[in-house]
């Protein structure tokens, strides 16, 4: 059945490469706008040959990274404080409920006035956005204890260090990696926007430069392959969840964020 | 009226084979209660499947009100163990019983009618603008039965349905549906794995061998037609019939035949062996 | 003390003190350090709300700001349509599931802001390619979403479906898409917060009107109190959206969060 489907899904991948083939071909689209997949691949592998490939991809994935592991560490450290005080709870929901929603680009043109176009500038972005995410899963985790099982932590008189290892943090856990999951994608979404409109460097810099000089079919190409480091980094995540919940009895689903 | 001809299931994945059902053959005349009991494991719930339509047979016939049955039939209603799944959690307890009807193209008047009368049926005409998950197991169950009862079958099929429900909710809803049975003069097939409810409920018990299953015996109950709960239970014939059913199931199950303890209530000439 | 304290809490007056304190508290801070501002990048607060009432809420209210939500209106629902319409048929067929998601997959991680270039090959300027923008990150966690909400309706309640005989429309109908109605408010959800992304960002560094077009001017002009004072427009807006979608959850969802709240108690 899983072989059926892996056969399935790589058929549909590959009718998917060859519309994309035909279809400027045939003339239905013009081929400036959408250059056939084998002039994409064409470009993709000059791109690789001359080695300018591979710099811009390690510079998304290093501010994605930084960007990431900034807002994750500030996400479960404040939301472990504030879900483990009930008070705290309650005077900083309206607060969090204000600030989240709030569109990290619009961030962008303060800054672009601070940094310019440097790593500095984006990671503003991404850390603001991607630490929300973190911080509402946390939340949602700590508060999530099984009140029949605290009140038998209670009762066997656990102390607040035993309480938080033995019960906090295995329940918390499978919600903070599904909170790193969702952090981690949106932190790819704003980096690479950084990328285009900050302009710090990395692959959205450059599309920009490669839709900018007309070459067409490098743009294509370059927009493959952040979509290819999307993939992998859910695949990653994917992996790291189920992992992390593998030993979990019962599923957390995505808490609506 | 439901005829079941030869009936064969084979349960064929990742290359195994399992023949759950090797040959069953039985009627249930129009308006009858018959009851099927079995070992666990033993296909019932694959015979229901059958006759409801939800699932093909590998061979032999299904006939339900004299037409043969490929898909589920018209005039046949099921209700299923798993109450909680089975009521739809967005509609409300009124919703829930008029939406077969509405499905089939009843104008609104009629299905409030059916819909009331059948939750008065069922006694739970306060509560039909609740919803279901805000009901008690029993309380939910008796939905479905309403729904059951609105959408006014020939033939009910039953699934193990009083199976998670607590004993004394369970004492109720079986009087319920001896009540339900007698008002609509429907014909009633109810499975289930407890032979006491088997033998307080139907007219007739059939019991079915493990798998691959066939019919081990059908017996008649002759029992008073008015059940109650104390007096029927502790009626010496009720005992009979129950211990000589839970034998047959035991041998079926290749466990030793029970050994009938003396009978300290009667007179010591009447010891059984 | 906390028992005191939590009787408090409790009382109407506590509870909107806890509501307000902290936002209140921050914002009075907010306005007393930055009272006398000299920076040129941080001004007071006091500048960027008198910024605020004339930028905002004179003609750049029709100019600027309406067709920024137009257009996002517009994008949002074809989202929807696209969305749960391609992902009812997708999640209803499991061979048609197989085939397409790695290419689900592949398309929907590419960042939207990524396709923004491309899009402009394809829909030259204006409403058109914003609109489309839009849709390009929009559509895909409704899509996903509803194919999986689809996916997993409940085997006993399809069961139930087919021996009363609901087929088709009506299945669709009162099954189908009310199963996976909670699953489809979470994509949607997802979609609404890349929405407003987009609709800013697929206004930047172009010539025509909208929020983020009028900030991107603020900007480059050095007019910093209007600048910040577009940031602020842009949290409001947003919380605002978040609000409206809150209701309408609550209003289409109702029994989600009943049930919810039942079987928690029950655990």
């Amino acid at each position: 059945m899983r072989l059926r489907s892996l056969w399935l899904g790589l058929a549909g991948l590959a009718g998917f490469g060859l519309l994309l083939e035909l279809v400027p071909r045939i003339g239905v689209v013009s081929d400036r706008y959408l250059p056939p997949t084998s002039r994409v691949l064409s470009a993709l592998s000059d791109q690789i040959e001359a080695g300018a490939l591979w710099r811009p991809v390690g510079d998304t994935l290093l501010t994605w990274a930084i960007g990431l592991a900034l807002a994750v560490v500030a996400g479960v450290v404040l939301g472990v404080v504030i879900g483990s005080v009930p008070f705290l709870r309650a005077a900083t929901a309206s607060t969090i409920e204000f600030l989240r929603p709030i569109p990290s680009v619009a961030w962008i043109p303060a800054a672009i006035v601070l940094y310019g176009p440097v790593r500095a500038g984006t990671l503003l972005i991404v850390v603001y956005a991607a630490f929300w995410q973190m911080l509402v899963q946390v939340l949602h985790g700590v508060v999530d204890v099984d009140p029949v099982a605290r009140d038998t932590a209670r009762s066997y008189r656990l102390g607040r260090w035993a309480r938080a290892r033995w019960l906090v943090w295995p329940t918390t856990l499978p919600y903070a990696v599904t909170g790193l999951r969702l952090a981690a994608t949106v932190a790819l979404i704003l980096t690479v926007t950084g990328e285009l409109f900050i302009g710090t460097p990395g692959l959205g810099a450059e599309i920009l430069l490669a839709a900018a000089s007309g070459a067409v079919a490098l743009t294509y190409a370059l927009v493959l392959v952040t979509g290819l480091v999307g993939v992998a980094a859910n695949l990653l995540f994917r992996v790291v969840e189920r992992r992390a919940l593998a030993w979990h009895p019962s599923v957390r689903q995505e808490v609506p964020a | 009226m439901l005829e079941v001809q030869g009936l064969h299931k084979v349960y064929d994945s990742h290359g195994r084979r399992v023949e759950a059902i090797r040959e069953l053959t039985f009627t249930v005349p129009d308006g009858r209660f018959a009851c099927v009991v079995g070992p666990s494991g033993c296909g019932k719930t694959t015979l229901l499947r059958c006759i409801a339509g939800l699932l093909p047979q590998t061979g032999g016939q299904v006939w339900v009100e004299g037409n043969p049955v490929s898909g589920p039939p018209p005039g046949l209603a099921v209700v299923f163990q798993e109450y909680g799944r089975s009521l739809f959690p967005w509609l409300r307890v009124r919703d829930n019983v008029e939406l077969p009807l509405r499905a089939a193209g009843l104008p609104r008047a009629r299905r409030r009618q059916l819909a009331a009368d059948a939750l008065a049926a069922v006694g739970l005409s306060d509560a039909y603008r609740a919803y279901p998950w805000q009901l008690s197991g029993g309380m939910q169950q008796r939905v479905a039965i309403a729904r059951a009862v609105a959408y006014q079958p020939r033939v009910l099929l039953m699934d193990e349905p009083f199976a998670a429900v607590d004993a004394q909710t369970r004492a109720d809803l079986e009087d319920l549906i001896r009540t339900v049975w007698r008002r609509l003069g429907v014909t009633l097939l109810f499975v289930t794995h407890d032979i006491d409810e088997a033998v307080y409920l139907g007219e007739r018990v059939i019991v079915l061998s493990a798998a691959p299953t066939r019919i081990k015996e059908d017996l008649e109950i002759d029992l008073p037609a008015e059940r109650d709960q104390l007096i029927t239970r502790s009626d010496p014939r009720f005992t009979e019939l129950r211990a000589h059913i839970y034998a047959q199931i035991q041998t079926s199950r290749g466990a030793p035949p029970p050994v009938h303890p003396p009978d300290r209530t009667a007179a010591p000439q009447e010891e059984m062996s | 003390m906390r028992l005191a304290g939590m009787r408090l809490a409790g009382t109407v007056l506590g509870r909107v003190g806890l509501v307000l304190g902290l936002p209140a508290v921050l914002v009075t801070i907010w306005w007393i350090v930055s009272a006398d501002s000299e920076h040129f990048l941080f001004r007071s607060l006091r500048d960027i709300l008198v910024a605020f009432r004339e930028t905002w809420l004179g003609p750049r209210l029709v100019e600027d700001v309406l067709p920024s939500l137009s257009r996002l209106a517009q994008g949002y629902a074809a989202s929807l349509v696209l969305g749960i319409g391609a992902g009812v048929l997708i999640g209803s067929s499991r061979t048609l599931r197989a085939v397409v998601e790695p290419v689900l997959e592949l398309l929907r991680a590419i960042p939207p802001p990524a396709l923004i270039p491309l899009i402009g090959l394809f829909a030259g300027i204006g409403d058109t390619r914003r609109v489309v923008i839009i849709i390009a990150g929009c559509v895909w966690p409704i899509l996903l979403n509803t194919v999986e909400g689809v996916r997993a309706v409940d085997e006993v309640l399809a069961d139930t479906c087919r021996s009363y005989r609901v087929r088709g429309l009506g299945r669709l109908r009162h099954l189908v898409l009310r199963s996976a109605s909670p699953q489809i408010m979470t994509g949607a959800r997802q979609a609404l917060a890349i929405g407003i992304i987009l609709m800013v960002i697929s206004e930047l560094q172009r010539t025509d009107r909208g929020i983020g077009f009028a900030v991107e001017q603020f900007q480059t002009s050095f007019r910093y109190p209007e600048m910040w004072s577009g940031v602020l427009l842009l949290g409001v807006l947003g919380v605002a959206l978040s609000l409206l979608f809150r209701l309408a959850d609550r209003q289409i969802l109702g029994w989600y969060h009943g049930l919810r709240a039942t079987q928690k108690e029950s655990r």
